[in-house]
């Protein structure tokens, strides 16, 4: 047993409410405050519980109304009480990370209920005018290349493994493709009543070669919440919990001065997640992987055990990754189709995780959903955090 | 575009607009750091010796930019920007430059170039070696 699991952290707390917005490519007027507590109502009342249940809350930054003191300035305007609240900023691992603090306040019993709750007015032209505030040293040493935004990192990461292993654009391309037929049945999806084949893929234009325009994600506006509680109290909820067995994080702060830039932390994240689950990859059956870009999907399914590392190709071109598929990846249409609501993006994953979990995700329902992999993966390979999602305690 | 540079970081821009490619050697563990700060990264110790380095290395992996809507670097599409693997260790983000793009590979030789920023710093690029 793990550590982890002996800390008795295991299926200690449940998601059991679910609040997410339809994602907008422009802001409309909308201010992420205001998107953020329209989740967060909506999750709340899908958990059949009130304001005055929820004692803890998870947020992360808004990138778009970036401030100071933010938990409290979203637990004003949602007029909260709290005796539990995190900020947390961990890249495309914030959503995961969110949950598993809330997780373990609630194990802890810092709190008995917890919101989680993300979003933001992400614009690609507006991001333009009024950038993010990044500002740090390793950036200064990739903006006077023309490196500014993650784009050419997971490109470099495509090209060395096609390099090392073989990989093809077409087994890339596959894993947009089919997350495109799961999205036909979401029509919250940005690219709903747009499906896409692999040559369509290879048709768009090259962004950063090799990676095309639809192996990249696109930024957008949105919000997503999740409502968590401690599982003893789930019996008299409307709906079924999803329990969250595991959780596991690791951080490997500069990809390239690693040993194998490949090989990710996702390879520990993983593996703490499982450990304090007491499952591993065989169990799962279904994921939710972070895919802002088709490369990051292909090298995090290696690196949390489904297939060899190198293999990732092979292995997505052997299964259909569709909903109704021998291995439905990214069931909602994954950020590629849905569309990246800011750190909220990685939230659309946890919730359509739990939502196949909680056998409520209608006609793209999977067939077996005993166990979902959840998976966030920040920066360049860097922040990464696992989660297991079960039926069953 | 000049570089934003900080304490920490200033001394090796201006060390490319004397046509140095500057790395730090860490005094009490011996490793090779880059990017530069004040602390090492493997020992936190903050003697540091400075050695000019050959500016040669190879391509470690790469890509072709062929779409960046920010001004400064439309003009030069397509670009190719590559992990150079130095000849004293580090990885370090750069251009490949003197060259079409389809000229690049990984594992081509590469040396240093510096182009000019103004302001009393320059950016190190690289461009195929062309032996000694």
């Amino acid at each position: 047993m793990s550590i982890l699991a002996e800390a008795g952290l295991r299926g200690r707390a449940a998601i059991v409410g679910l609040g997410e917005l339809a994602p907008t490519k422009k802001p409309e007027g909308r201010t992420p405050l205001e998107l953020i507590s329209e989740a967060a109502m909506a999750a709340i009342a899908d958990a059949g519980l009130t304001r005055g249940d929820i004692d803890g809350l998870v947020v992360c930054p808004a990138m778009m109304q970036y401030s100071m003191l933010w938990p409290s300035i979203v637990a004003e305007h949602l007029g909260l009480s709290l005796s539990y609240m995190e900020f947390v900023d961990l890249g495309g691992a914030t959503a995961c990370g969110m949950v598993a603090r809330a997780a373990a306040a609630i194990a802890t019993r810092r709190a008995t209920t917890v919101l989680c709750v993300s979003g933001d007015t992400w614009d690609p032209q507006g991001m333009y005018l009024k950038p993010p505030p990044l500002l740090f040293p390793l950036r200064d040493f990739t903006v006077p290349y023309g490196a500014a935004g993650a784009n050419a990192d997971y490109a470099m990461a495509a090209r060395l493994h096609m390099h090392r292993y073989g990989t093809t654009s077409r087994q890339l391309a596959k894993i947009a493709a089919d997350q495109r037929k799961s999205a036909q049945e979401n029509p919250l999806a940005l690219f709903y009543g747009h499906p896409l084949s692999i040559d369509d893929v290879l048709a768009s234009p090259m962004v950063c070669d090799p990676l095309h325009k639809l192996e990249i994600v696109l930024p957008c506006c949105g919000a997503e919440a999740a409502v968590l509680t401690a599982s003893d109290r789930t019996q008299d909820l409307p709906h079924p919990p999803a329990y969250v067995l595991g959780f596991g994080e690791a951080l490997d702060p500069d990809p390239f001065q690693r040993e194998d830039f490949l090989t990710t932390p996702t390879v520990e994240s993983a593996r703490r997640a499982f450990g304090m689950a007491g499952l591993g990859p065989r169990d799962v059956t279904l994921a939710e992987i972070y895919d802002c870009y088709t490369s990051a999907v292909l090298i995090e399914l290696e690196d949390a055990g489904f297939c060899h590392k190198g293999e990732g190709g092979p292995f997505v071109e052997a299964h259909d990754l569709t909903f109704g598929g021998d291995f439905p990846l990214n069931t909602n249409g994954g950020m590629l189709s849905f569309g990246q609501p800011g750190l909220g993006g990685g939230m659309t994953l946890v919730l359509e995780g739990a939502r196949q979990v909680m056998g409520r995700a209608g006609p793209r329902q999977v067939r077996r959903n005993d166990v979902a992999f959840v998976h966030g993966n920040g920066g360049t390979f860097t922040e990464e955090c696992s989660l297991i999602l079960s039926r069953e305690r | 575009m000049a570089p934003r540079t900080d304490e920490e970081s200033r001394w090796f821009w201006e060390a490319c607009a004397r046509q140095e490619f500057v790395l730090q050697h860490c005094v009490a563990c011996g490793v090779i750091r880059f990017h530069p700060r004040t602390l090492c990264p493997a020992c936190l110790s903050a003697e540091t010796a400075f050695v000019r380095a050959s500016g040669r290395g190879e391509v470690y992996t790469f890509t072709v930019t062929w779409q960046n809507q920010s001004p400064a670097w439309r003009e030069r599409l397509p670009y190719v920007l590559a992990w150079v693997q130095l000849e004293e260790g580090p990885l370090v983000l750069s251009n490949v430059v003197d060259c079409k793009p389809e000229a690049v590979c990984i594992g081509l030789k590469v040396e240093v170039v510096f182009e000019d920023a103004g302001e009393g710093l320059a950016v190190p690029r690289f461009k195929p070696f062309e032996g000694a």
